[in-house]
């Protein structure tokens, strides 16, 4: 240390109200805690001039603003390093001078604290719901955080694609409820003492609604029927995309959020859970020209946003604004963010919210070569990490089947949830587009393999599995928007009544449709993404749009593992079976051919007639069987598969196909069984008595073994 | 923040009283590391302790990570719910032996 100490910028040149700084380093961008002081350093194109404002943490005034000599400026970063600051409770900000001229992309004002777009922490948010103090001076203001965690031996899993189960959480639904058991509801840290529960259903990746910081508070509103206010409870909405959500960890109120989450995070790796962000970066939570200026638009409002050419902002996010993403600069800060959360984090993978606008140039045109997709596709730190793009925008690109993948992104599979549904509630002309989301949707991803697709019935966005069989169409007016809000074409189909119902026969024939859809789901190749709770038989009371509510309609209740007892025993099962048969989990397209000379190709289809399938428009059912020597494209042996889907209203004859050698076929899965006869653990399938036929029942999936 | 150490039969005794935050982790990460030269055991007694920062809880790592690197050891006495709380959800709490009283930590050491 003595001899570091010799360096002459560990020193200061400058003193101002009593604090010592000196000039800065232009990089990393962003607060880093350097010796004996800490550096700022941010840009602005247009900015001409600007001051760091420092608060101790929650004071109501700066204790010092410190005006940036223009000798700290290097081309359009401004930098410096102060001495001597009590790091872990100060707040830091910036006052940006500039023209204000908004015709022309210009919004500068001096007078408003602006956050560091890197900042890694923000306070203000610190405890979930706490006051809202938007009338503070500086509501969402930087923070500077440790980036010295322990990590001990833990590295990203790199699980391979085609191995992956994903479980779609929101942070502060999966453990708000009281019934969750945990100490501390709603955080990162309940979250960890959930993950036996994670590994013994049997997923291998979390993927995290947003987690960045967000403000719960913005636009919230009184539901007008009961006066329960509405929140951002989603948090699609960034105000910083370095920062984690504090309001989301225990302990966050000591600004320990960084640790906390990394040590979960550090947890799920040491259990083989994999880690996945869904990331925010088509739009901030700045808004309009009628919105807040937070940091973006104070410190470069051009650069950040796509603008009109008068200077209006751009909306293909569906809410206000729209990131910059193919602007140079804003394209670094992406890349910027994503390192420093796989690197920094040890995040396993990113699924990017409306991915279709990363692909706009700046003036709102989809791009054939999108340069931002292209660098995160052939980045050197993001190299093992999941790419996954919800392949459309809401300024009508629709993108899956063809996003530009550059051989790694993956995509929100949005045909494969429509085909499911519409099959699974007996519409006509889909037992074709059924086996082909069976089969990892080749028609659109022959080039790219089964992992192109992540396979999915329902996310956070829509009906819960339980309500895709208990409502015909939305109910959402509790959202207080006259249930004008919501996808109106939810392909469900509610059993008979509309809502909740004592009828037995109803409730008999929605459960076994969730075990349907699930049995479809976890036979399909590609990589499978359940809804949080899906398994256990969640509902929203129709509600197919729940952003807003911060309540029991969002919050899981794990009374359900019991009420449901036949689901969730049913879900942990078929995704175990998904685990213990390879042949599922192929990483290439089937080839319809024998190539391992077993006598079978590695696929084949069936309908009620044995090797006849019936592509007609009327038709509701689908066969098919995996011939196991081709298990892992023919590099493993498993089992043979065989998998019959009845969506007729009633019993149908299928004749089975005849195995080889002495082998039989058992008996696995038979949805038409109440439980606990529905399903049979490995080793303990029954022999079928009738080896040639097979009556499955009205609506229902029946799996055989063959061995 | 107060620090009182002292040594006997070998075993490094600290005591703190206060907050170990930004503020006094430099002092007393400089105060027990001029001890540490030639002792490797140690009994931190956190009775009189009513908070610990990020700061104070990476002082307590690097602690540990110089002692285990030299086959020695520091145990925790007298760490508060709260604390001990903070220290389960921060992962901080993976590295220590917590002990209710020093007679605890010192039979540990015999």
């Amino acid at each position: 240390m003595a001899e570091l100490d010799t360096r002459i910028d560990f020193y200061p040149t400058n003193e101002h109200q009593g604090l010592k700084y000196r000039r800065g380093r232009v990089l990393p961008f962003g607060a880093t805690l350097v010796p004996n002081g800490v550096n700022f350093s941010i840009f602005s194109s247009a900015a001409t001039s600007c001051t760091l404002v420092l608060f101790k943490k929650n004071a109501a005034v700066p204790f010092a603003e410190i005006p940036l000599p223009d000798e700290f400026r290097v081309g359009n970063v401004y930098a410096i390093i102060v001495f001597g600051l009590d790091y872990e409770n100060i707040e830091y900000g910036y006052k940006m001078d500039g023209p204000y001229d908004p015709k022309n992309g210009y919004r500068f004002n001096k007078n408003i604290i602006l956050s560091d777009p890197y900042a890694k922490a923000i306070g203000g948010r610190d405890v979930w719901r706490d006051v809202a103090n938007l009338d503070r001076l500086y509501p969402f203001r930087s923070r500077l955080v440790f980036d010295d965690f322990d990590w001990e031996e833990d590295n990203p899993l790199e699980t391979p694609m085609e191995d992956l189960i994903i479980y779609e959480i929101h942070v502060r639904g999966f453990t708000a409820h009281q019934s969750s058991g945990v100490r501390h509801r709603g955080t990162f840290a309940a979250i960890r003492e959930k993950i036996p529960y994670l590994r013994d259903l049997g997923i291998n990746g979390i993927e995290l609604m947003p987690i960045y910081e967000f403000d719960e508070y913005e636009h919230s509103r009184e539901n007008p029927e009961t006066a329960e206010l509405l929140v951002n409870y989603w948090g699609y909405s960034t105000l910083d995309f370095f920062a984690p959500k504090a309001g989301y960890a225990a302990t966050g109120k000591y600004g320990m959020a960084v640790d906390e989450l990394k040590t979960l995070i550090k947890e799920l790796h040491r259990n083989g859970i994999e880690v996945i962000l869904d990331v925010v970066f088509n739009h901030t939570a700045e808004g309009d020209h009628r919105g807040p200026t937070i940091s973006f638009k104070g410190v470069d409002n051009k650069t950040y946003y796509m603008l009109t050419p008068d200077g209006y902002y751009f909306n293909f996010s569906g809410t206000g604004n729209t990131l910059n993403c193919n602007h140079p600069v804003v394209r670094s800060m992406v890349l910027d963010c994503l390192r420093y959360w796989a690197s920094e984090y040890h995040i396993d993978g990113f699924r990017f919210d409306l991915a279709s606008i990363l692909g706009r140039a700046q003036d709102g045109s989809p791009l054939n070569n999108p340069p931002l997709l292209e660098s995160l596709a052939h980045d050197p730190i993001l190299a093992k990490c999941k790419l996954i793009a919800e392949a459309w925008d809401a300024g009508g690109l629709y993108q899956v089947g063809e996003f530009p993948a550059y051989g790694r992104w993956a995509e929100w599979n949005g045909k494969y949830r429509d085909a499911v549904r519409k099959f699974l509630k007996g519409d006509r002309n889909t037992v074709g587009q059924l086996s082909q989301c069976m089969q990892g949707s080749p028609e659109m991803y022959l080039q790219r393999g089964t992992t192109a697709g992540i396979n999915f019935i329902t996310c956070h966005d829509g009906f819960t599995l339980y309500d895709l069989f208990a409502y015909n169409s939305k109910h959402n007016e509790a959202n207080g928007e006259n249930n004008q809000d919501g996808n109106n074409e939810n392909y469900s189909w509610n059993c008979g009544c509309e809502g909740e119902t004592d009828d037995a026969e109803v409730n008999f024939l929605r459960h076994r449709q969730i075990k349907n859809a699930l049995a479809i789901l976890m036979l399909s190749q590609g990589v499978p993404m359940i809804l949080m709770g899906d398994e256990m038989g969640r509902t929203q009371y129709g509600n197919n749009n729940t952003y807003c509510h911060d309540n029991e309609l969002n919050w899981l209740n794990w009374e359900l593992i019991e009420k449901n007892a036949d689901i969730f025993a049913f879900a942990r099962y078929i995704i175990n079976f998904r685990n213990q048969h390879p042949i599922l989990r192929n990483k290439e397209h089937y080839r319809n051919s024998d190539y391992k000379n077993s006598g079978y190709a590695d696929i084949t289809y069936h309908g009620t007639k044995a090797w006849y399938a019936d592509w007609s428009e009327i038709n509701t059912v689908f066969a098919f069987m995996l011939d196991g020597n081709h298990a892992k494209n023919g590099f493993v042996k498993d089992d043979t598969i065989y998998v019959a889907i009845n969506m007729y209203w009633d019993a149908l004859n299928f004749e089975l196909p005849q195995l080889s050698k002495n082998r039989k076929w058992h008996v696995a899965i038979n949805t038409a069984m109440p439980h606990p006869e529905t399903f049979y653990h490995n080793n303990n399938e029954p022999v079928l008595n009738n080896q040639n036929n097979f009556i499955v029942g009205a609506r229902s999936v029946i799996v055989l073994i063959g061995k | 923040m107060e620090v009182i150490i002292h040594t006997k039969n070998d075993i490094v005794y600290i005591t703190i009283q206060g907050s170990v935050d930004s503020k006094t982790a430099g002092d007393l990460q400089a105060r027990i590391m001029e001890k540490l030269a030639d002792l490797n055991k140690i009994i931190m007694d956190f009775s009189s302790v009513d908070f610990l920062s990020s700061a104070g809880l990476r002082v307590l790592l690097m602690l540990y990570r110089q002692l285990n690197a030299n086959g020695g050891k520091v145990l925790l006495v007298g760490v508060s719910d709260e604390i001990c709380d903070i220290m389960s959800m921060t992962g901080f709490i993976n590295f220590f032996e917590l002990y209710n009283t020093i007679e605890e930590a010192e039979n540990h050491f015999n």
